[in-house]
């Protein structure tokens, strides 16, 4: 490979590595902005971290009943996770593995890391596990299919799955409103919340078993292997929102390596990340959890309206 | 080039024919004796299977077609063969998996062997028998002899499937097999009979030539659809395979729904693509919805089953819808113009049918070791397998992770392929059909995911968690050979999912023969980069996806080693699971398959028919203690209501109209002679 190719897998790596170490710095900006909201003291913006580090040196303690599959099951889907965040551009387009993986494989690896969070739920033999396991695989089958229309939709506009290619026709469309394109926000919106855990589709604060979906799954893991889980729950909240940043905001998001472009499209994507951290924060503070059985209710409507944006554009030939 | 004799089809046709025949004949003379099962049967079943995959290899690698005429048959018909790139890849697809079986059975059958109450000697007469008749069908080259041969391998099948015949239910399940294969068979027949009516004879060669006007094309069309659904397993015919899969032996099984299901997609593909040849956008729009409706209903009933068997059974309804998606986007764009997407749909189908032949047959062997280690079918009375059958559980959960179509398996390429030619639909003029096929994407988007969830359900409650009765506390994993099989396949699936440009190159020379197109850019920037249409439209790279998975894991191994050092971090502690205070959890306080499947149950509730039963009996010192609570659920097919009730009412009620001639009378009966006798002289005058 050429010094070029060699940089660029660097640069692969160094994006991981930017996304791993600012997923826990996003989660505890959002919880910052809830506490402030609910005017309580807030706990520091890197609270997390000392979270994480506090988790990585507690002993391990396992059930009677744990398998291999729940010793094995944090670092697949960190793994999957941080494979899925690799796809997903962040500061820069156009890096290699852009093109090894498109969109369809992100959900792929989403999925494979669901289906391995739900084996270990299901590993203890508690009812606890059972049931956030059962609940996860509801919400997530019936988020599939919006996600993908969604997929769908920029994919017809932009005519890729190449989510690099998508993110650079957004840059080089003029500044109209496309219906399409608005709907598919929406709707990319309502998908990101049911499969990131967070209100109104499930509380990630709770502790009380039968609100709990992510949680229940989790509830028997502790030391390293519960800092992994929660790294990959953070990841997965850092990845879908920077999606919806990039992908319907792309403004700022540097298309070469230079160092200006880099450091540009770093303070462009803060500050948006920053704004979108509030929104969620605002959000999850004036909307109270939902009943388990109007998720589908909930998911149906995400599934109508980006139907109704892939429809426009079908209909209005690129609206 | 290499001798002649080895490097050309005839010969490895001949081997292939040649040991199913003997594999049928020795188990037929040697009777109940185990040795002779063990030691002539199956690994002639063997020879069979390495045989067909050559003829498979050397058919898609570029050797020259072979055809031929057997001297028997009809005077003035003789049956013709005939292994072009399409029957090689059918040939490779029946050698894998009979291969895979042959090293499983002598495991297997040696339960029946201790049993003593059936016979050997019909089970290993018709395996051989099913075997050779489902290579004579991928070989056949006219009418007659793929009508023999069908017949053949639904009349031995049935034998299969009616083996352990001392249960009511399972003869039950059998005859209902026989009737549902027959009527197919006739509709097949009636298919062959409407293109015979425009050729001069019956071989493939003069029924290509016939000119069919429009409307006889879509008749042909309409009962090719329904004879080889039938068979294949299309809602609403498929009413007899949750029926007749589960109660055949395991390994039998396997081969029914990874092979003989695929069969009768070779026939469709062979009558619409081949031989019919002009397609239709109409056809690929019916074909969309049968293929939409069979995948989302197989999966949904596939959720609310209980039994192991039956639930892999519902599972293989959905593949062959998922199958007859790719078949319909392929005769879509093929009709409206576009062959290079018309071909990427043939080859997203034909690489989900080794798929699913591949993975489904693992899920069953898997099933068979569980049935015949642990005595269980019910997935309510297993638990905690995993911990008794390591090497079982291993390849068992690759089967449920490539039938959920997850990365990096075999399953996700199949459907990463659909769902790129599903995009394509943007080429379409019409909008309709541009809004209908991304609405087909995202229901195959939803049964996947759906399938997903079903199989957390069956790995999570058999293998993982804890016993929940006796029998599968106590299970023993099995032996070598039938490890070493199920492993073969896991192998596969991997393979299949890591390199998917290989098999692309093979089903490029399927799709040319076939239809004339190929897809010429699919490997256009080397072999580990799959990029059907184009590179810039859409690109996979699996090898390098898994790599990156593998180097994700071992960057984590390597901090877990850094801060293990540093922290010296004891040995992991094992304690109770969390019980809230409340005490000593047993196995019964465990999630079971109907809570899992519950909150689906809820969702999809119009289409299920289901039956729950809950008894409750109180405690006789204290009335709000419940002593005991049981409770059953049980899923019916709807599918028996909607089409086939009314369908046999309106033949009974028809045949009690036309009864009603029947008085009893004797003068009436004199007066319907006596006009019948006027009415025939009318007309002879």
């Amino acid at each position: 490979m050429s010094w070029f190719a060699w940089f660029a897998w660097l640069a692969v790596l160094l994006h991981i590595g930017l996304f791993l170490l600012s997923a826990p710095l996003y989660s505890g900006w959002i919880k910052r902005n809830k506490a402030l909201l609910q005017n309580r003291r807030p706990p520091s913006v890197v609270q997390p971290y000392r979270d994480l580090r506090k988790l990585f040196s507690k002993d391990v303690v396992l059930a009677d009943s744990a398998t291999v599959i729940f010793r094995i099951a944090p670092y697949i889907i960190v793994g999957a996770t941080a494979l899925a965040v690799s796809i997903v551009p962040l500061i820069v387009v156009g890096l290699p593995v852009n093109a090894m993986a498109d969109a369809i494989v992100l959900v792929g690896l989403l999925a494979l890391g669901r289906f391995f969070l739900a084996l270990a739920g299901m590993d203890i033999g508690t009812v606890f596990g059972g049931m956030g396991a059962s609940r996860e695989m509801m919400v997530g089958s019936l988020a599939e299919p919006a996600m993908l229309m969604v997929i769908f939709t920029l994919a017809m506009v932009a005519s890729s799955t190449n989510l690099s290619t998508v993110i650079l026709h957004s840059l080089d469309a003029p500044l109209a409103l496309r219906p399409s394109v608005l709907f598919a926000l929406i709707a990319l919106v309502m998908v990101a919340i049911a499969e990131t855990g967070r209100i109104p589709v499930d509380n990630p604060a709770t502790h009380l078993e039968l609100t709990m979906i992510h949680e229940a799954m989790i509830l028997e893991y502790s030391g390293r292997h519960l800092a992994m889980m929660e790294l990959a729950a953070q990841l997965k909240l850092l990845l879908y929102s920077v999606l919806i940043v990039n992908l319907f905001f792309p403004w700022g998001i540097s298309t070469t390596f230079e160092v200006s472009d880099l450091g540009l499209a770093v303070i462009a994507l803060s500050l948006k990340l920053a704004i979108v951290g509030a929104l969620l924060a605002a959000g999850e503070t004036a909307l109270a959890k939902m009943r388990i059985f109007r998720v589908p209710t909930y998911l149906a409507i995400a599934f109508t309206v980006a139907l109704v944006g892939m429809l426009s554009f079908v209909i209005l030939e690129g609206s | 080039m290499t001798s002649p004799d080895f490097a050309s089809l005839q010969i490895w046709l001949f081997f292939a024919f040649g040991a199913s025949l003997l594999s049928a004949l020795a188990s037929l003379l040697g009777g109940q004796r185990l040795w002779v099962a063990n030691l002539v049967s199956f690994p002639l079943l063997g020879i069979s299977a390495v045989a067909s995959i050559m003829i498979g290899i050397l058919s898609l690698t570029g050797a020259a077609e072979f055809a031929t005429e057997l001297p028997i048959g009809l005077p003035w018909l003789s049956w013709h063969l005939r292994i072009d790139p399409l029957g090689g890849f059918f040939y490779a697809l029946i050698g894998v998996v009979l291969l895979a079986v042959s090293l499983y059975g002598p495991g297997y059958i040696r339960e029946y062997h201790r049993q003593g109450k059936y016979s050997l000697a019909v089970l290993g007469f018709a395996t051989g028998l099913f075997v050779a008749g489902m290579q004579l069908v991928v070989a056949a080259d006219d009418a007659l002899t793929f009508m023999i041969a069908w017949e053949l391998m639904s009349v031995s099948s049935y034998v299969l499937v009616a083996f352990e015949h001392l249960e009511a239910a399972n003869r039950r399940a059998a005859f209902l097999y026989l009737l549902m294969a027959q009527i197919g068979a006739g509709l097949i027949l009636l298919a062959f009979g409407v293109l015979a009516a425009f050729a001069p004879d019956f071989s493939f060669a003069a029924l290509r030539e016939a000119q069919l006007p429009g409307l006889w094309s879509s008749i042909a069309f309409a009962l090719a659809l329904l004879g080889f659904g039938m068979k294949a397993g299309l809602v609403p015919m498929h009413v007899w395979l949750p029926e007749a899969h589960p109660v055949a032996p395991s390994h039998i099984s396997a081969l029914m729904s990874g092979v003989m299901l695929k069969v009768a997609i070779y026939g469709f593909i062979r009558f619409t693509f081949d031989l019919l040849g002009e397609l239709h956008w109409e056809w690929g729009v019916i074909l969309l919805i049968f293929g939409s409706v069979s995948a989302l209903y197989g999966v949904l009933y596939a959720l609310m089953q209980h039994d192991l068997k039956r639930l892999l059974a519902y599972h293989s309804v959905e593949n062959i819808g998922i199958i007859f998606i790719g078949l319909g986007l392929s005769v879509l764009f093929f009709a409206s113009g576009f062959p290079l997407l018309g071909a990427l749909g043939l080859v997203a189908a034909l690489y989900h049918t080794i798929n699913h032949a591949v993975f489904k047959s693992l899920l069953f062997l898997g099933a068979g070791v569980i049935v015949q280690r642990g005595h269980e079918r019910n997935l309510e009375h297993m638990g905690g397998l995993i911990r008794r059958m390591p090497w079982t559980g291993g390849f068992f959960l690759i089967g449920c992770i490539s039938i959920s179509a997850l990365p990096p398996f075999n399953g996700f390429v199949s459907e990463w392929l659909t769902f790129q030619t599903a995009l394509q639909a943007t080429a379409l003029e019409s909008g309709v059909l541009r809004a209908v096929v991304p609405i087909t994407a995202a229901i195959l988007a939803l049964t996947g995911a759906l399938a997903a969830a079903c199989f957390v359900k069956v790995y999570g409650i058999a293998f993982l968690g804890r016993a929940r009765t006796r029998r599968v506390r106590h299970a023993h994993e099995t032996n070598g050979l039938m490890i070493i099989s199920q492993g073969l396949l896991a192998f596969l699936c991997l393979l299949l999912g890591v390199l998917p440009t290989t098999m692309i190159v093979a089903l490029n020379g399927v799709s040319g023969s076939l239809t004339g197109s190929e897809l010429s850019m699919a490997t256009s920037r080397g072999w580990l980069w799959l990029t059907p249409i184009a590179p810039q439209v859409a690109s996979y790279s699996a090898p390098l996806v898994l790599l990156g998975i593998f180097l994700a894991l071992s960057v984590w191994g390597l901090v877990y080693l850094a801060l293990r050092r540093r922290r010296r971090i004891q040995p992991v502690i094992r304690r109770d699971p969390w019980d809230c205070g409340f005490g000593s959890l047993n196995s019964r306080m465990q999630y079971s398959a109907s809570a899992f499947a519950m909150p689906f149950k809820v969702v999809f509730d119009p289409l299920f028919r289901i039956h729950e039963e809950s008894e409750r009996q109180m405690d006789d010192r204290l009335p709000t203690l419940p002593a005991r609570i049981s409770y059953l659920i049980h899923t019916d097919d709807i599918s028996w209501n909607i089409f086939y009730r009314p369908f046999y009412r309106s033949i009974t009620w028809l045949s009690r109209q036309v009864a009603r001639i029947q008085t009893g009378h004797l003068r009436h009966y004199l007066a319907y002679s006596f006009i019948t006798l006027l009415l025939l002289l009318w007309l002879v005058t």
